[in-house]
């Protein structure tokens, strides 16, 4: 209950935020241009690179959105009325986390607009979309989690944003770098940790219970190292 | 009330609070006097669960801060040093989700806000309550932060440095709303100004150093600290060593400085224990056929005593850094 009181103080904060706007604008801005690139050089139908391409940006897009999250609550100091009325940690970390994944499925649901534009020129595959949906929701919630986890460390948003965007990276982009190179065994334990490998089966049309438990469990474990950060207060 | 037991507090080498241990009793009003860095607000911090101590124990209304946090918290409104709030939201809107946070039901926190602000004259501009945190001046702040300690109620308030960065009318409020307040909560606040905790508190604990160097009512320390009285005079009709003599032979006096300023010559008289030798100097004056224009006592205050206990804990911290 109190997760959900934080959730909504948080979501109406991102509301009152120019920087909200700025980085949901800049997100669909990019994603409209890598959309229609898209559509002149492949000419079909397709929503797969539409996806991808989103799961690539959001590693720049979500950092920003969850840098403040806690960083500005220690920086201004917000953080100790906060631990100090009776709510547990793990409260805080899940009423953040639910915040501002509302806030992500709503930057999420203007990207319907591409869907519905490919609708009335072509016939784009619905199950692609649906299971292109629900990996970009998986998705989002594990890059969330990672951001949170960032902005509990330090009292710096850019800090914040900067370890959050190399984790992502780590996860999304180097991992698929290293599959490329195709050493083994690197390969294939790259392969098993890279996020892409995961993501590309929704964003195809497949969905495959490994996906499911790889982003859940990523979120949830990054959940608890926040809540456990945030713990680590007592014992520094 | 609150029961502090040996509490230490080491921020990695650093000692903050050094095996500390007072009592707090039920509706008093609690001074927590040093200068800066003494460990007041760390202590606090302790206090209201936000930081653990080291060691030692320390019990609110009963309840254990590291075993039963959460009953601790309920038990305390806790405005912080800096009084920081979300700056986006509404004052209204704040005092709501404050409200929420502290399990007040849906149904009363209209009026949990309303009795807060009312308590904290929030409510006198109907504005305020509409307007954004951010855009209020340092006094309102300090005005919301106070209306979001006592939200629920609290049986304790612990208030870091109420009154810094008021203007003197609004301190001035600030003091008599303590004191209103004091009649239903036990209060606990901080301040490295001696004048501010002298007129607000019921009690004052000085600490310095992390140490608690005095513990009593004002009325106590002022006995326990007054030094050796000491009358200061100005005069004049005489060569100065002549009337550092003349005076110096009064009974009771056993140490006269002359220091001249123009024409006048001001002595410094201390004199024995508490004794004050006013009027006799008065009398030698007039008999004399000198002239007076200032006569003064000054028995160690309170003043004093905090200056003294300043100046030691600046000197150790000096010592400290040079090594």
């Amino acid at each position: 209950m109190k997760a959900l009181t934080l959730a909504r103080r948080e979501l109406t904060a991102y509301l009152y935020s120019p920087i909200a706007y700025v980085i949901g604008a800049g997100f669909l801005l990019l994603t409209a241009v890598w959309f229609f690139l898209n559509l002149r050089i492949g000419g079909e139908a397709s929503l797969r690179p539409l996806f991808d391409g989103m799961a690539v940006l959001m590693v720049l897009a979500v950092p920003l959105l969850t840098m403040g999250l806690l960083s500005k609550e220690f920086d201004s100091g917000t953080i100790e009325t906060l631990l100090t009325s009776p709510v547990t940690d793990a409260q805080v970390v899940l009423g953040k986390f639910l915040g501002v994944m509302v806030f992500y499925l709503a930057l999420l649901a203007t990207t319907l607009v591409f869907l519905g534009l490919m609708m009335a020129y072509g016939r784009p595959d619905a199950g692609v979309a649906a299971t292109g949906y629900l990996g970009m929701i998986l998705l989002g919630a594990a890059y969330l989690s990672v951001g949170i986890f960032a902005s509990t460390l330090t009292r710096h948003q850019i800090v914040a944003a900067v370890v959050a965007i190399g984790i992502l990276s780590f996860f999304v982009l180097l991992m698929g770098f290293v599959v490329g190179l195709g050493i083994r065994p690197w390969a294939d334990v790259a392969a098993k940790l890279n996020a892409m490998t995961y993501f590309r089966d929704f964003s195809r049309g497949v969905f495959d219970s490994r996906g499911l438990v790889y982003f859940l469990s990523a979120t949830a474990l990054f959940l608890f190292l926040s809540v456990k950060t945030l713990e680590s207060r007592r014992w520094r | 009330m609150i029961d502090v037991k040996h509490l230490s507090k080491w921020y990695g080498r650093l000692l903050a609070v050094d095996n500390i241990t007072f009592h707090v009793d039920k509706g008093m009003i609690v001074g927590f006097l040093g200068p800066n860095g003494a460990g007041k607000s760390t202590t606090l911090k302790v206090l209201t669960c936000y930081l653990p101590a080291t060691a030692g124990k320390v019990a609110i209304a009963g309840h254990d801060v590291l075993e039963d946090s959460l009953a601790v918290r309920r038990n305390i409104g806790y405005m912080p040093e800096a009084v920081p709030l979300y700056p986006e939201m509404r004052v209204r809107e704040l005092l709501m989700f404050r409200a929420a946070m502290r399990d007040i039901p849906p149904r009363d926190r209209k009026s949990a806000v309303d009795r807060a602000a009312d308590r904290c004259w929030l409510s006198v501009p109907d504005n305020v309550m509409r307007r954004r945190v951010g855009e209020l001046s340092r006094g309102y702040k300090q005005r919301v932060g106070l209306a979001e300690a006592l939200l629920h109620n609290p049986p304790v308030l612990v208030l870091d440095e109420p009154t810094i960065g008021l203007d003197p009318n609004q301190i001035r409020a600030m003091r008599e709303l303590i004191q209103q307040l004091g009649q239903d909560h036990t209060i606990i606040l901080s301040s490295h100004i001696l004048a501010e905790v002298e007129q607000t508190c019921n009690h004052i604990i000085v600490i310095a150093g992390g140490q608690i160097v005095a513990d009593g009512t004002p009325e106590q320390l002022r006995k326990k600290v007054s030094g050796p009285s000491q009358v200061l005079a100005e005069l004049r009709g005489a060569e100065p060593a002549e009337l550092a003599k003349a005076v110096g032979a009064i009974g009771g006096v056993h140490k006269v400085d002359a220091s001249p300023i123009g024409d006048w010559t001001r002595l410094a008289i201390e004199c024995d224990g508490k004794n004050d030798r006013r009027a006799e100097v008065y009398r030698l004056v007039a008999e004399k056929g000198w002239q007076l224009r200032e006569l003064k006592h000054t028995g160690g205050s309170l003043e004093d005593f905090f200056v003294q206990v300043t100046y030691k804990q600046n000197m150790q911290s000096a010592g400290r850094l040079a090594q």
